[in-house]
């Protein structure tokens, strides 16, 4: 396949950055997008060019690192998958692929395709724990538990933070990110002890960070690799207003919660 | 103070004060429908006459206006910080498979917003502080509002604004009733699709149901 690639260079978070246009000729359908990739960054290295930047680690859909905006889209045309799952032969021979980072105000780019995610990481510090004395391992089925609440916090829990939620909501809204973050605990007896502190204390984070508000189109349901439901942004927002109507006021950053 | 409230408080306000609009809409097309009963207009004259006279009614007028403006200033508000989250938008965006209208929220709004300014003042400023011709039903005097109405929807570029308004009132009322259920938590299993199928049914009957009064109106 020979195809036209369009991507964003910045060579560092301060310079201004913009669009180059590059050639790659005999890529096999059976690639993934990322071997593409590779490719066309040994001819980059060959030419004395420096490669295109982009983040990858572990390129089997698991580890969250790789993002790419392909054709306006998260992730490219399939979905639920990531990057690295991505084939050439979802694309046609002569085909031009326009490839760009996230973009959101709280995923500053640091180099050409890759973002900083750092604040993905702030929110999670902010709430998205236990407080649990470490000891011996306790019996698995002590505290009963029902296999829909164990089988949606699962669900919830299997988000990897990768940031498409925020790439493909018109207003890099973190809702859907927050939202599972904030479920995987609230649905299980060990995270309700904390739930009304946690939830406020992560969308008071969300929200300093400068992330969007949420207007319920569902984008992010529709590219999230790991097909995370928009009803975990119901239940963030009924965790969050019943801790604010019903739970005692609740005071964030007074040491831990 | 509403920049400090929380993004989700912001949009629980924003789904109450829109829930509180659809039940007004509701109200006010029944209300309407009346002027096509073919009656001469008594019985539209009579709920007209009651509805700018009951102190109730007069009371949440004032609540009403208050979801108005709540409605509108935090949409605002919201779609401001929603831009700023993005300072750099993407050369090409928007292919991920959403629901069409719920993208177009605040340029729907703006419309409606807009074209509400010219429906103030033909009606509601005209009932409220304007000349009514007057009219003797059951050999009383009530101001006459239905002939203000009919003669309004006699010209046609009139009835065309209208009706384009009213479209864009459909096209926001589609991406609602569902969507503030969803942003104050009502999310259920079993009855949030029952929502969006109530969603798309409210847009169809509200906007149709107003569509219907001026298209009638001028055909006749």
């Amino acid at each position: 396949m020979d195809l036209t690639l369009k991507i964003w260079r910045q060579k560092n978070a301060s310079s201004k950055g913009k669009f180059v246009t590059y050639k790659v000729n005999d890529i096999s359908p059976n690639s993934s997008f990322l071997e593409m990739m590779d490719i066309l960054n040994e001819s980059l290295v060959v030419k004395g060019e420096d490669p295109v930047a982009f983040d990858h680690d572990c390129r089997e859909g698991i580890c969250g690192a790789c993002s790419l905006y392909i054709n306006g889209r998260p992730h490219g045309p399939d979905a639920a998958i990531t990057t690295c799952q991505l084939h050439m032969r979802r694309f046609k021979d002569g085909d031009t692929i326009v490839i760009e980072p996230w973009r959101a105000r709280p995923f500053p780019v640091l180099r050409d395709l890759i973002v900083d995610r750092t604040s993905f990481d702030k929110i999670i510090q902010a709430g998205g724990y236990i407080s649990v004395n470490t000891g011996g391992i306790p019996d698995a089925n002590a505290i009963p538990i029902p296999k829909i609440n164990a089988d949606l916090s699962m669900d919830a829990a299997s988000c990897i933070g990768c940031g498409a939620c925020v790439a493909a909501c018109k207003n890099a809204s973190a809702m859907l990110f927050v939202s599972a973050k904030v479920s995987q605990f609230a649905l299980l007896p060990q995270g309700k002890v904390e739930a009304a502190e946690r939830v406020q204390a992560m969308v008071a984070e969300m929200d300093r960070l400068g992330f969007g508000n949420c207007t319920n189109t569902g984008a992010c349901e529709a590219e999230c690799p790991k097909e995370i439901s928009i009803t975990n942004i119901a239940r963030m927002n009924r965790e969050f207003l019943c801790s604010k109507i019903g739970a005692p006021k609740v005071k964030i950053g007074a040491g831990g919660f | 103070m509403a920049l400090k409230y929380s993004s989700i408080t912001k949009k629980v306000i924003m789904a109450l004060a829109g829930l509180f609009l659809i039940s007004f809409l509701i109200v006010h097309l029944s209300i309407n429908l009346l002027i096509l009963k073919n009656d001469n207009r008594e019985a539209f004259n009579l709920a007209a006459h009651f509805m700018v006279t009951n102190p109730l009614i007069q009371t949440f007028q004032w609540v009403l206006f208050g979801g108005f403006i709540l409605h509108i200033l935090i949409g605002i508000l919201l779609q401001i910080q929603n831009w700023l989250a993005r300072p750099k938008r993407y050369k090409v965006e928007g292919y991920s498979h959403t629901s069409f209208f719920s993208k177009f929220m605040i340029h729907t709004g703006i419309v409606i917003l807009a074209l509400l300014a010219l429906h103030l003042v033909n009606f509601f400023f005209k009932a409220k502080f304007g000349e009514i011709p007057s009219v003797m039903i059951n050999g009383e005097h009530y101001e006459d509002m239905g002939i203000l109405v009919i003669e309004k929807f006699r010209s046609l570029p009139f009835v065309l604004i209208y009706v384009f308004w009213l479209i864009f009132l459909g096209f926001h009322l589609d991406h609602a009733f569902h969507s503030a259920l969803q942003s104050l938590g009502l999310n259920h299993s079993k009855y949030t699709p029952v929502a969006f199928g109530l969603s798309r049914v409210l847009a169809i009957l509200i906007a149709g149901g107003f569509i219907l009064i001026p298209v009638l109106v001028y055909i006749s």
